[in-house]
């Protein structure tokens, strides 16, 4: 008896859980109402099914439980029962193919409309390409990419030349046009999914997939690949912007194409050279860096990853935390630079100031432990420290060891890397939270100092 | 010269008893022992899984609390914990253990046909327990690709283990295939041609058919596996592209050219999907004697149950690609592979109504192993019925890599063939030791394991409709996501760590039974097939003593009308007790 009302109490219980649970699908924004409408029929013969056959079960338990005197029924077969039971079933099973083949079918034929966005995946992060005004996107090859040119485009190619450039993990989309993503990947298996579109195609190295949609509500929604692409899988996130044409087409003519991109003059170091000596106040007159007056050595480091952070302290993606004083005056300071060219001029002359080693500051840490926790780093930052451009990696070793842990800290507090555009930051925030105390940070600072 | 069967020639045979201990425990070539050997590896490398599943349950539910887990050996668990539960245990406990056990007894054969094929077979499953479990110490250590190890990614950096520990692990698959097909051979061959006088095909108790039809699926199916595993070694190893595209890895090209990442997934999955029937048709055919036994009442529909397990193992190789729908291969296949995994519930779904069917009208003991047996049906219901959302193509879209897969194979392929494992190990532990098990105690463990196990899996479902994706180590500000998500996470987490406790119930049970238990009656449950009719109790080597027992029925005589007993045993005469209901005639 107590088996039976437990059972019944889990049909029971299932069916509240499902009515009451908070955790459902999520406020559909695209033209896939009919993939929810195919999820409701299956919900509904499927729960029909479940609550039948359980109570059935439930009720043989209470009834034919076991007495001293009772006997089992002889009956082998029962052939017309088994005939009904199997037609049923079938029936049941073609209520809910027929929309799911239905859906699907629309699914495989993209509209004839449908504008093209690419979205190119790489360990770990998103990049974006638009056909340009020609409507063709150029043809690419993996075999020919590279730092300058990441996506790579055949230079040769026509059609490539007014393609745009999206090296970000966030695309614009317009509303209510349906868009074709084409899907293509440069290095392992990704997955493109919006859970508020509903659906989700995987990106496979050396061939093109796709999905489409039409986005019918404007909203920021978040791209998560879901196909294990390696450590940082579920750091790979970006976002698709649904807004109005107006404002798209205002977003996409910001953006460079890959012709502007290639010829892009190199900062001019001179010019340079007399912009930094504001910068040198702090970071030092050869960009040593200065913990006194918490300039941070820059000699040495990357010049895209200079670049890149100087740019978010203009765009507001950095330095914008209430906690982060400090990164608050580097605000101030970078308004100097008045736009992406002063920006390239001040990098192009730090690139070439010496490289010394920075002063080990930061002592106590046990390197064999050290060298434990830097395994996790060593995935995107190098086993050497050195810093891998194509993960957005930066350099580790022989930079300010108390600046390294003043920025592990502000990534573990969320201090760094919390403004939604800053994606880059936010990987760094969910990978940094694997250094769980201030004796593990110490021992990796001691071992990126033995670097 | 023509051929005389096996169990007409046994009178010619010349039985050598081992007398050794190490000829009887060690190198034995009976198959009871190799059963229990398979059987201790198996639940022993079981054991380790679950350790690994406590740890990632730990990240997920309570995120960045523990300082012994990073996303590096995160992966390494989840990759380990598939592998191991899905091959090294539920595998190797089906058909190894279960099916080694059983095929001799429950066809009155003395011993599997090649006995030292037999023992060889254990002993390869073994070294290929040893070099898996040694991929846990190599430099890099184990494989973090993901049990399912797609390329490029299992063989590029930047996943862990993709030196030593991604080539153990394919080295490690390649041993297993070998130990398999030497065990698997055998499984067939005995159940084809040492079955006892009168044990006809349609006589066979339901859990010789389905571990039987499940080692072909094994036989059938493996190779694609071994296959894509000596082509990953290749690619790994010779710079062969079998799976590798043109890639650029980190910013350098790793000089891979032409390969297909999405041919490896069809192979895997060749494999992969008849390996869910490979652990789930010996489970079914388990269950349906536990339930004929418990409820002393035939197996309803017993032809129907047969061709069922045929059919789904027919269809189990023609609806592979279900497991790729927004893989990027042609969607066309989409249509093709819907229409056939859909249909694929029909033969289930009578195996359930039967099931259920069974009992009506039955006298229901509910003693441990039926307790264990109706929790299968119902935990199975409930699987089964969330493979219809993620068999229809469309649904797929927003569910697949979502935690609603994870909840939905671990409820259809996890809890149900484990609960039919544990209700397996209760029914026939009396007939293995001769010893009885606590009984409280065993109901004890159904309850915390059955209630436990559905309070981690049902909760997980909604995780997936809100969009949760699997293989995430953690999901850090996710707006679209409600920060009760992680709530969930959490209480799932401790119902897990909870059931992972209450085995210990299990193992207590069993030691006890060995040390202190009761002797047990040589047939507890007046059971009608042939293992509980040996004449030694337990069974000894060559089980049957000096002759080998004929079969005259059908394995579901219970409550037959005008007989005494509410049982009658295989090897009763027709002119001893009512024929009963026979679809298998005699020879």
């Amino acid at each position: 008896m107590p088996f039976a009302v437990v059972l019944i109490l889990l049909v029971v219980g299932s069916i509240l859980f499902h009515l009451l649970s908070p955790w459902t699908f999520t406020e559909l924004a695209s033209n896939w109402g009919m993939v929810d409408f195919t999820v409701d029929i299956t919900l509904y013969v499927t729960g029909f099914v479940f609550v039948a056959v359980n109570l059935f079960m439930a009720y043989c338990v209470i009834k034919f439980r076991y007495k001293k005197n009772a006997r089992a029924t002889y009956e082998p077969e029962n052939k017309k029962l088994e005939a009904w039971l199997t037609g049923l079933t079938a029936v049941g099973v073609a209520a809910m193919l027929t929309p799911g083949l239905f859906v699907w079918a629309k699914f495989v034929d993209v509209p004839e409309e449908a504008h093209v966005v690419e979205a190119v995946g790489q360990q770990w992060h998103w990049t974006f390409r638009y056909p340009g005004e020609d409507g063709r996107l150029g043809e690419v090859d993996n075999e020919r990419v590279s730092a300058k040119n990441p996506f790579g485009i055949d230079p040769e190619d026509p059609n490539g030349q007014d393609d745009v450039v999206v090296y970000s993990p966030e695309a614009h989309i317009p509303i209510d046009q349906p868009v074709k993503f084409l899907l293509r990947s440069k290095d392992v298996l990704h997955d493109f999914a919006v859970a508020q579109f509903r659906v989700k195609m995987d990106l496979v190295p050396g061939m093109d997939t796709f999905l489409w949609l039409t986005p019918t509500r404007n909203g920021r929604f978040e791209i998560l690949c879901e196909e294990l692409c390696g450590i940082g899988h579920h750091t790979m996130r970006g976002a698709v912007i649904v807004e109005d044409q107006s404002d798209f087409d205002a977003w996409l003519d910001r953006q460079p194409t890959f012709a502007e991109q290639t010829s892009r003059a190199p900062g001019n170091a001179a010019i340079g050279a007399a912009q930094y000596t504001v910068c040198a106040a702090c970071h030092g007159s050869e960009g040593q860096g200065d913990e006194a007056v918490n300039g941070p050595k820059l000699a040495g480091q990357s010049a895209w990853y200079l670049k890149r952070q100087i740019m978010n302290y203009k765009n507001g993606l950095r330095g914008v935390h209430k906690d982060d004083t400090i990164g608050q005056a580097m605000v101030g300071m970078v308004a100097i630079l008045p736009d992406e060219t002063a920006v390239d001029n001040v990098v192009a002359h730090i690139v070439t100031l010496p490289d010394n080693p920075a002063p080990v500051t930061i002592e106590g840490g046990n390197i064999e432990d050290g060298q434990q926790e830097y395994r996790v780093c060593a995935y995107c930052h190098g086993a050497d420290g050195l810093g891998v451009q194509a993960l957005n990696a930066p350099r580790l070793a022989g930079m300010s060891d108390w600046y390294l842990e003043r920025q592990l800290q502000n990534f573990r507090n969320d201090v760094r890397g919390s403004h939604p555009q800053d994606y880059y930051g936010f990987q760094m925030g969910l990978m940094g939270r694997s250094v769980y105390d201030e004796q593990a940070m110490t021992d990796l600072v001691a071992y990126i100092n033995s670097l | 010269m023509s051929y005389v069967a096996i169990a007409d020639r046994d009178h010619e045979q010349e039985h050598h008893d081992p007398d050794t201990f190490i000829t009887k425990y060690i190198w034995s070539q009976d198959h009871k022992v190799i059963a229990i050997q398979y059987g201790l590896t198996a639940i022993f490398v079981g054991l380790i899984a679950l350790g690994l599943s406590a740890m990632m349950r730990l990240q997920l539910g309570f995120p960045d609390e523990f300082s012994f887990i990073n996303p590096e050996n995160y992966y390494q668990f989840i990759t380990m914990h598939g592998m191991i539960m899905v091959i090294y245990l539920l595998t190797a406990l089906f058909l190894g253990g279960f099916g080694n056990y059983l095929i001799p007894l429950m066809c009155g054969s003395r011993d599997m046909v090649f006995p030292f094929l037999n023992m060889l077979s254990y002993w390869v499953y073994l070294l290929s327990v040893i070099i898996l479990i040694a991929s846990f110490f190599v430099p890099g250590g184990s494989t973090g690709a993901g049990w399912t190890l797609y390329p490029p990614q299992a063989i590029m950096p930047g996943t862990p283990g993709v030196d030593l520990g991604i080539l153990l692990m394919l080295a490690s698959l390649a041993v297993f295939i070998v130990a398999f097909t030497m065990g698997g051979l055998n499984y067939v061959t005995t159940v084809l041609q040492a079955r006892c006088k009168g044990m006809t095909l349609m006589r066979m108790p339901l859990s010789v058919w389905g571990i039987f039809i499940a080692t072909i699926l094994g036989l059938l199916a493996f190779p694609a596996l071994l296959v894509s595993a000596i082509m990953m070694i290749f690619d790994k190893t010779l710079m062969t592209s079998f799976f590798m595209p043109a890639i650029s890895s980190m910013g350098a090209d790793p000089g891979y050219t032409g390969g297909s990442p999405i041919l490896f997934q069809h192979l895997f999955w060749f494999f992969g999907h008849p390996e869910v029937y490979i652990v789930a048709l010996p489970a079914f055919g388990i269950v349906s004697d536990l339930l004929s036994t418990h409820a002393r009442k035939n197996i309803f529909g017993y032809r129907m149950m047969v061709w069922a397990i045929i059919a789904i193992g027919g269809l189990s190789f023609i609806v592979w690609a279900h497991h790729m729908y927004v893989s990027g291969m042609n969607p066309y296949f989409g249509f093709f592979f819907a229409t056939t995994t859909l249909i694929i519930a029909v033969p289930t779904a009578i195996k359930v109504y039967n099931w259920v069917l069974t009992l009506w009208e039955g006298n229901i003991h509910l003693r441990v192993p039926m307790l264990f047996s109706i929790g299968f049906v119902f935990t199975f219901i409930h699987g089964g019925l969330t493979g219809l959302f993620l068999g229809n193509v469309t649904i797929d879209l927003p569910l697949s890599d979502t935690y609603f897969v994870v909840a939905h194979f671990h409820m259809v392929m996890g809890v149900s063939p484990v609960l039919v494992v544990f209700g397996a190990i209760y029914h026939w532990w009396p007939k293995i030791t001769g010893k009885m098990y606590n009984e409280t105690l065993g109901k004890w463990h159904f309850w915390m394991t059955f209630l436990g196990t559905y309070a981690i899996y049902l909760p997980m479902h909604y995780l997936g409709f809100q969009g949760v994706p699997r293989r995430y180590f953690s999901m850090g500000n996710t707006e679209f996501m409600p920060d009760s998500a992680q709530d969930l996470n959490a209480f799932i987490t401790i119902s897990a760590l909870f059931v992972a406790a209450t085995q210990l119930l299990f193992f207590i049970n069993i030691i006890w039974s060995l040390m202190r238990g009761p002797k047990s009656d040589p047939n507890p449950w007046d059971a009608t097939t042939l293992e509980w009719q040996t004449p030694d109790h337990p069974p000894k080597h060559g089980n049957w003593g000096h002759h080998l027992p004929e079969c005259h029925r059908w394995a579901y005589d219970y409550s037959v009308p005008g007989y005494e007993d509410d049982f009658i045993p295989q090897n009763v005469p027709a002119d001893k007790a009512p024929a009963g209901r026979d679809h298998g005639g005699e020879h």
